[in-house]
């Protein structure tokens, strides 16, 4: 035993680090629940912006909903918007300072229900923004009720006998409306349930911010995420379950890579 | 001395905007104040001075981008007319709570829901007593000529930056679309990143650096006592403004036994109203409000207890009159005439209604 | 013969029990603690240390960014 202890010891030092949070995350503990999607996809937006060297031009735009407080937890500049209306405040914090990077963060209840007119328009006015869409099918903050990305039969506490198609509709692909935008860059739908995950995921987020540089349209960025709280599963549980039931409807991949498309629009021929 | 033009309150706006270094200007468009929005379109200021001119896709998204550009310490502004002030409001009392400067111009029409797109005072009390949710007070200007759409802007902006406060000016149909000489000021420029952060460095979202903590623009606080606190703050600097702010206008009030009180192009008529009857030999005077929150409470308690009669002249079902009688305290009469749903009373009516109450 | 030895340190009080670093550890070098930190929670640590190859699939995994990890190359 002493001596496994003594290896640990001569393993744990400063030259041996493989991984240690960012610098840019605090100590503040996190007031997700355990197991929740937001924090590894915060903590990556961290790693990104620390690799980056992009600390005094990133400004963050947090939503309402669960991640109301991400702003407290990397050390950037954050503004808080209203629910739905990220997409707004990061249009105008980047059009006044475009020498900055802007970025939203936002639920699906803020992105795809309250704030889908801010949404749909911010990418097709193609702002050189990031948006992260992190889409747990569910209102979490609020205890659990259906979200516009809620699955057909998904029991929460407004659907509490599954979601019906009659009476709710249907769940909203929206990253697959903002594909279809001249406007838009850059759209994958990427996950953090693995580690394998992860690491495409914080890919594809540093692509999104490399896009912005180039100022050639919006770049967006979903996370299929969990919500064990809200789901009523352990965090092992809603990975499995998440795998199960949200990737075949919200399949993971690239769904959009390439610069504003809009060389072959329509112009009128006279004024 | 700046240049005499003759313009339309509306592109008065927009001309003063862009002279006094304005940085963005987010709108939409609704009648009657699309002309702001036209006229910035048609200056293209983004290639002279480099202003941001955007048009959002709704006022909602407006007033949220004015709350974006805000928070970068920038002087940005909005315009819009009722209908899209009241979807405004959750913005503005973001503004508010979140203690932002900007620059909202209200050209009110008749209300309420879609109501008419003519001239109306109905949105007196929406302006005046904060409009959204929670305990908030925006600093409210009430011009009367096209040459004070044009002041106001520029006051507007001072204003703001000085109390980190959402300033609007509550004009209405009749000063938006009205033609009149108005000096224009000479282009200022707009401010650099290093006044900026001289003035806003503070608390403005400008990218944090390593000699500072970050900066979060948020209205949000969880614990109860942290926002008494942060409302009592807030409650303070409203006090304050209602000490130095309080803006407004006397005429012939020494002798007067009836004071007219009217704000923006109520008082226009008023103004004949009280040369009319004054040629008459009837004793009236008239106050216009010029700051509508803080109230001119003051200069009205001032007259009270010489006159037999205050009359409030509004475009509306009679709102301001509250505010009268409030700073009047019982001393004497306070009575209402107005039109609504868009209709101006001539200086004629007033002047019958004036009669009623000798 | 080179062989790849980890660690991990696990800032106990951030950790949440959440067990996704269980899940995702292929060397089944972590588990559970069965006594709790000071808000309740099983925290995780290294319950077979010599497993632990330092590959970093628990920390990627971590929502908490709780997890520090170091690997050494040991020649025989």
């Amino acid at each position: 035993m002493a001596c496994v202890i003594e290896k640990i010891n001569e393993i744990i030092a400063p030259e041996n680090l493989v991984y240690a949070k960012s610098p840019l995350t605090n100590d503040d503990i996190m007031h997700y629940c355990p197991g929740c999607s937001h924090g590894v996809v915060q903590r990556l937006i961290a790693e990104v912006i620390e690799e980056m060297g992009i600390q005094e031009q990133s400004i963050g735009v947090t939503p309402v909903g669960c991640s109301v407080f991400a702003y407290k937890y990397i050390d950037i500049d954050w503004q808080e918007a209203a629910h739905g209306r990220a997409p707004a405040v990061a249009t105008a914090i980047k059009r006044l300072m475009p020498e900055k990077m802007v970025f939203s963060y936002q639920g699906d209840g803020d992105l795809a229900a309250i704030g889908t007119a801010e949404t749909l328009h911010a990418v097709n006015r193609g702002e050189n923004i990031v948006m992260l869409f992190i889409n747990n099918a569910i209102y979490g903050m609020t205890g659990g009720q259906m979200a516009p990305t809620t699955l057909v039969g998904q029991v929460t506490s407004t659907t509490p006998f599954g979601r019906n198609v009659d009476i709710n509709g249907y769940p909203l692909k929206i990253t697959d409306l903002i594909a279809q935008l001249p406007g838009a860059a850059y759209v994958t739908r990427q996950s953090v349930h693995t580690a394998a995950a992860v690491r495409r995921a914080k890919k594809a987020i540093r692509k999104a911010f490399e896009i912005q540089r180039l100022n050639c349209g919006t770049a967006f960025v979903e996370i299929v995420a969990t919500c064990s709280s809200g789901w009523k599963l352990s965090p092992v549980e809603s990975n499995k379950w998440m795998e199960e039931n949200m990737f075949p409807h919200y399949p993971l991949g690239d769904l959009k890579d390439s610069k504003r498309a809009d060389s072959g629009l329509y112009r009128i021929k006279s004024k | 001395m700046g240049e005499l033009r003759l313009m339309k309150g509306n592109e008065v706006i927009a001309e003063a905007a862009i002279r006094c270094g304005c940085d963005g200007y987010f709108g939409y468009p609704i009648t009657p104040q699309s002309e702001v929005m036209e006229t910035l379109m048609t200056l293209r200021p983004w290639e002279t001075t480099g202003m941001v001119v955007l048009q959002a896709e709704s006022e909602i998204a407006s007033i949220h981008m004015v709350y974006g550009g805000a928070g970068a310490g920038k002087r940005v502004m909005t315009s819009s007319s009722s209908p899209g002030i009241s979807l405004m409001a959750e913005g503005i009392s973001y503004l508010a709570g979140s203690e932002l400067p900007c620059v909202i111009v209200n050209v009110q029409r008749g209300g309420p829901g879609l109501g008419t797109i003519q001239p109306s005072q109905a949105d007196y009390n929406q302006a005046t007593k904060g409009g959204g949710h929670g305990d908030y007070s925006l600093l409210v200007l009430a011009p009367a000529s096209v040459q004070e759409m044009h002041d106001f802007v520029i006051l507007g902006f001072e204003l703001a930056f000085k109390y980190r406060n959402p300033v609007m000016i509550l004009a209405d149909g009749v000063i938006g679309q009205m033609m009149e000489k108005v000096t224009l000021i000479e282009q200022r420029p707009r401010w650099t990143n290093e006044q900026i952060q001289a003035l806003s460095g503070g608390w403005a979202t400008t990218g944090k650096t390593a000699d500072r903590k970050k900066h979060v623009i948020t209205s949000l606080e969880m614990d109860a006592l942290m926002m008494e606190k942060y409302n009592l703050r807030l409650q303070a600097k409203y006090l304050q403004m209602k000490q130095d702010e309080v803006r407004y206008e006397v005429i012939d009030c020494d002798d007067a036994e009836y004071i007219l009180v009217a704000f923006g192009s109520a008082a226009r008529i008023c103004q004949k109203t009280v040369q009319i009857a004054r040629a008459k030999g009837v004793k009236v005077g008239l106050i216009r409000p010029i700051t509508l929150f803080p109230f001119p409470d003051k200069i009205i308690a001032h007259y009270a207890s010489n006159v037999k009669c205050f009359i409030s002249v509004e475009f509306n079902a009679g709102q301001m009159v509250y505010d009268i009688r409030l700073a009047v305290n019982g001393v004497t009469r306070v009575e209402y005439f107005g039109r609504m749903g868009g209709v101006v009373p001539t200086p004629d009516e007033v002047e019958d209604a004036l009669n009623q109450y000798f | 013969m080179a062989k790849v030895s980890g660690a991990v340190v696990v800032d106990i009080e951030k950790c949440k029990g959440c067990s996704l670093c269980v899940e995702a550890c292929p060397t089944l070098t972590l588990m559970l603690n069965r006594s709790v930190n000071n808000r309740g929670y099983h925290f995780c640590y290294m319950q077979i240390p010599e497993n632990c190859n330092g590959c970093a699939n628990c920390s990627a995994v971590c929502p908490d960014s709780c997890i520090s990890v170091y690997r050494l190359r040991i020649v025989h």
